[in-house]
């Protein structure tokens, strides 16, 4: 039935489209819906992919940009030459199916274990690490006079944000609560330039094919803030998925990163980056603890949240393993 | 005291079943629902396994630690509350031990094949 509703849209924005076929839920949360779907169109068909907040899902999550924001960023993106999907529409209350954006599909692969293991991406996974710096350092200099309104935040905020988040989880992690200490007294301070951060650029929110990565996915945590904050949160451990000894996703060496971000004349400052990995991993572990308290107070009484809240002891091992290692 | 066979012994049961035998007929999504339910079917096995000896010697690192006895509930409060304050850090005797080893523990349940906890563990300390 949804099909009815875009071929309505789509007939009004896409010049000459006749309809749409193949629309198919990829994933749901209670606030946010992907759909793939093919526009019909005498010249060919075109791959489509809706993001929305279904109708009566008006507001975003506190630290969500938006997604009218999202899409402004991705087509930003898109022109300045950063691998992202063309935004083809920004959904209007005509269009009857939410708030939301319709992009052009991008094909190729996002999930991390496939892209780590399988045959079709060898030749592009020694590359991977040195192109995602320079994809960051191009998302770094977007313009900021055209960026929509974003919320602003630093390392002393994000600190106290997460520390907040976690008192309020009532779980007590003597990891956790050294990790808090340790981003205290490490609290780099104001960063000397503010930039865009993408807020959520790892492996998984990438689509990949044999050539590198091709697009930018999930804009949905972006904010205003120090640019070393992506270049830590891409190298947690989480998102290694068992390549632990290569830093970036899984796919090659920190200073691989460096280089290809620097290439772009955009300066790295190592003990930032050191911060932000410790304060990624502590707030990927605090994630956990949300999905085991949303499990428990439901109404989402799934086993798979059940089982991610298990993973928080993950986070713990990295956590020391980043501030007390053991002898080496 | 209960009757036989263990809670050990009656969830390995049901994980087997579900493995062997329920899991070559169906496919989908609904087979990646069964590998999450087998998942934690053998979480609970290891923890009803480990739980009872490593939470005993987790209580006995504590207090010696922390100078008090409490349950492992309290206690930990009581070293998130010491580390919070700054009155217990890395640098006292016995800390950065404690917490090895009760990750360590905590990983041997939830998670025996993460990569972290695969490296510490061929580790001599």
């Amino acid at each position: 039935m949804i099909e009815a509703e875009l071929s309505r849209s789509v007939v009004r924005w896409c010049k000459g489209a006749t309809g749409v076929a193949g629309a198919e839920k990829l994933s749901g949360g209670a606030s946010q819906e992907t759909w793939r779907f093919d526009i019909v169109h005498p010249d060919g068909v075109i791959g489509a992919i809706l993001r929305r907040s279904p109708k009566g899902y008006g507001a975003a999550p506190t630290r969500a940009a938006g997604l009218a924001a999202e899409a402004q960023l991705m087509q930003l993106a898109y022109e300045a030459g950063v691998p992202s999907p063309r935004v083809m529409h920004v959904l209007t209350p005509e269009d009857d199916l939410g708030t939301g954006f319709i992009m052009q599909r991008v094909e190729g692969e996002t999930i991390a274990r496939k892209i780590l293991r399988d045959d079709e991406f060898a030749a592009a996974r020694p590359l991977l690490a040195r192109q995602i710096g320079g994809i960051l350092a191009g998302l770094h200099q977007l313009p900021q006079d055209k960026l929509p309104e974003l919320r602003n935040r630093g390392a002393t905020q994000e600190i106290s944000d997460f520390e907040r988040d976690y008192r309020s989880l009532n779980w007590p992690k003597p990891v956790f609560e050294l990790a808090l200490r340790w981003l205290r007294d490490h609290d780099p301070g104001p960063s000397a330039e503010t930039t865009l951060v993408h807020g959520d650029f790892r492996n998984g929110n990438l689509i990949v094919g044999p050539d590198g990565v091709r697009a930018v996915l999930d804009w949905e945590l972006a904010h205003l803030g120090d640019p070393m904050e992506d270049l830590g949160w891409v190298c947690v451990n989480s998102w290694r998925f068992g390549e632990i000894d290569k830093p970036v996703g899984g796919f090659g060496a920190r200073e691989e990163l460096f280089e290809g971000y620097e290439a772009v004349g955009r300066k790295v400052d190592p003990a930032r980056v050191k911060f932000w990995e410790v304060m990624g991993t502590l707030r990927w572990g605090i994630m956990c603890g949300g999905m085991m308290q949303r499990f428990r107070e439901g109404p989402d009484h799934s086993m798979e949240r059940a089982m991610i809240g298990r993973r928080a002891s993950e986070t713990e091992i990295d956590l020391l393993r980043l501030l007390a290692p053991r002898g080496s | 005291m209960q009757d036989e066979p263990t809670p050990i012994e009656l969830t390995k049961a049901v994980a087997d079943f579900l493995r062997n035998d329920i899991a070559p007929l169906i496919s989908g999504h609904q087979a990646f629902k069964l590998r999450v339910a087998v998942n934690i079917l053998d979480l609970v096995t290891r923890q009803l396994t480990l739980e009872e000896g490593s939470d005993a010697a987790e209580v006995e690192r504590l207090r010696t630690l922390l100078g008090m006895d409490g349950s492992v509930t309290e206690l930990n409060r009581v070293l998130a509350d010491r580390i919070a304050k700054g009155q217990v850090d890395l640098a006292t005797p016995g800390l950065a031990e404690h917490l090895w080893a009760t990750t360590m523990d905590k990983l041997a349940v939830d998670q025996p094949n993460y990569a972290s906890y695969k490296r510490e563990l061929g580790r001599r300390v």
